[in-house]
């Protein structure tokens, strides 16, 4: 019961923050008089979801795009981080490569993704990819090592196989870490998908910010920022709830 | 093979030396470690931070090898499978965070690939031996240090094992905590009746607890003494007080060069 109605006082925390930022964002841009093609109000932001901009499909494409990027980051990322945990002498020699990988801003990579693959979804997967492949690699790959030199001693005691303490220690051990790199892939895993419709792209929201801000519409532009947000948000909650499903209480990494 | 089926220890030291190696230096973590353990025994084994107390207890674990001497373990009347039969509980409870207490419990069960069931009914057993009734379904972020360390010291024991090791137990614990996990070490042991080797660097703690103390001494790591503790069981805490348990903890001070 107690625990029911602190909940709700958190949402309606969350909520109510939400719709003071949006009142003052009304309040300023009416009582300041700003130009609207500068700041539209948030009705006329709302109202452009009325224009013909193809706005489901285009927000479809660019969650496709952020959604994929980022399921293949996950995959490659915790994939490679238990092939170096299983082979320690390719760990050793990749992984001074991969921190130099790291440091290559990704963007950058962007034009040569298009020569690569083309226009389209493709070249736009792979740059939400590569920006947000690393921290997953990196943060699960150091939570595999976290695992406590005495606690090894203890199993190995009892003549544990690898593959039990990797099973039953190693990884559930790094399940925390692993989520906590997966939570910071979101955030790079939208800017990449962006980025990439910004390059060279000819559906999307980035593109379709690219398309209004020529006419100065403003508003729609307005309207596709929140959109992504409102996509990248919906991801990581998605995360949230694996997290809370998969990693006890206390072990959750912030 | 001769029968001495009474007289032969459980545990046999002899001259066990270890030396530790690395980048071309050496370290001589052991020097000339000698002593036996009964059946049944509470064995202290006391000295300072890095006296090789620790490296001691992986040896017994065959965790460790070793440079010289010889460890024998078991023998005639006692079969000891090294991989089997020693319970670890360390100054860490070691707990698996997201484990339930129970399956925490039952872990080494599970490596060993015991029968689930009765390992289960055997870990709620041991967690009502340790005091943890009720405690069986809960995380152990949800548990005081002090009864982080009964589940792990329940843990040590899931499996049967004939020897447990424990290095350090309660120092992490408050010193209030820890003279209580020291009665209810001795409880669990007598009613386990297991063969214990308990390392500490608590000196009344190694008197009040033993059977027998070694006393180990460190720069260079070597066995400088060893006795019986000649005070009945059950030990109540004001035998701290007795003059006998003043003279063995005198004793073990000299020793450590601390009078």
């Amino acid at each position: 019961m107690e625990k029911h109605s602190e909940k709700f006082r958190t949402w309606a925390i969350i909520i109510a923050a939400h719709l003071m930022v949006i009142l003052a964002w009304h309040l300023w841009v009416t009582i300041a008089e700003v130009p609207t093609y500068v700041m539209p109000t948030p009705k006329m932001t709302i109202m452009s979801l009325a224009e013909d901009y193809n706005w489901v499909h285009n927000t479809l494409f660019t969650a496709a795009e952020i959604f994929g990027g980022y399921i293949l980051a996950c995959i490659v990322g915790i994939g490679l981080a238990l092939f170096f945990a299983w082979f320690k002498k390719l760990e050793a020699t990749m992984m001074p490569l991969v921190v130099s990988m790291n440091m290559i801003p990704k963007v950058a990579l962007g034009p040569l993704f298009i020569v690569w693959f083309s226009y389209g979804m493709v070249p736009n997967i792979f740059i939400a990819f590569s920006i947000s492949f690393l921290p997953i690699l990196l943060t699960t790959a150091r939570g595999l090592q976290e695992t406590d030199p005495d606690l090894i001693d203890l199993v190995r005691s009892l003549r544990a196989s690898k593959w039990q303490v990797f099973t039953k220690i190693q990884l559930p051990g790094a399940l925390p870490f692993v989520f906590s790199g997966m939570k910071v892939a979101v955030v790079l895993a939208v800017a990449g998908a962006i980025v990439g419709e910004f390059i060279a792209s000819e559906e999307g929201l980035g593109y379709l910010m690219l398309q209004v801000q020529v006419t100065l519409d403003t508003a729609a532009m307005f309207m596709a920022v929140l959109l992504i947000t409102a996509i990248g948000v919906s991801l990581y909650g998605l995360v949230l709830l694996l997290e809370r499903l998969f990693v006890v209480g206390d072990s959750r990494v912030e | 093979m001769t029968e001495q089926k009474t007289t032969e220890p459980f545990i046999q030291l002899s001259g066990l030396r270890k030396v530790f190696r690395t980048r071309g230096e050496e370290f001589l973590a052991i020097s000339d470690a000698s002593f036996n353990v009964q059946e049944g025994e509470l064995v202290s084994l006391v000295g300072p931070s890095g006296c090789g107390k620790t490296t001691l207890l992986k040896i017994i674990a065959d965790l460790y090898d070793f440079d010289g001497g010889t460890v024998k373990i078991g023998g005639s009347g006692i079969n000891f499978d090294p991989g089997r039969d020693v319970g670890m509980v360390f100054q860490q409870a070691l707990l698996l965070k997201w484990r339930r207490i129970l399956d925490n419990v039952v872990l080494p069960a599970e490596i060993l690939g015991l029968p689930v069931k009765e390992s289960r009914e055997r870990a709620r057993d041991l967690l009502n031996m340790v005091g943890l009734t009720g405690f069986e379904d809960k995380y152990p972020y949800e548990l005081s240090g002090g009864m982080q360390q009964r589940a792990a010291i329940a843990r040590s024991l899931v499996h049967d094992p004939k020897l447990i090791l424990m290095d350090e137990p309660f120092g992490a614990l408050d010193a209030l905590t820890r003279e209580k996990m020291n009665l209810e070490l001795l409880r669990i042991w007598k009613e386990s009746k297991k063969t214990i080797i308990f390392v500490t660097h608590g000196i009344a703690e190694a008197v009040f607890l033993g059977t027998r103390v070694v006393v180990l001494t460190s720069g260079p790591a070597r066995m400088a003494d060893m006795f019986e503790v000649e005070l009945p069981y059950p030990r109540t805490l004001d035998m701290k007080t007795h003059e006998r348990f003043g003279d063995y903890t005198r004793r073990i001070y000299k020793l450590l060069g601390m009078e």
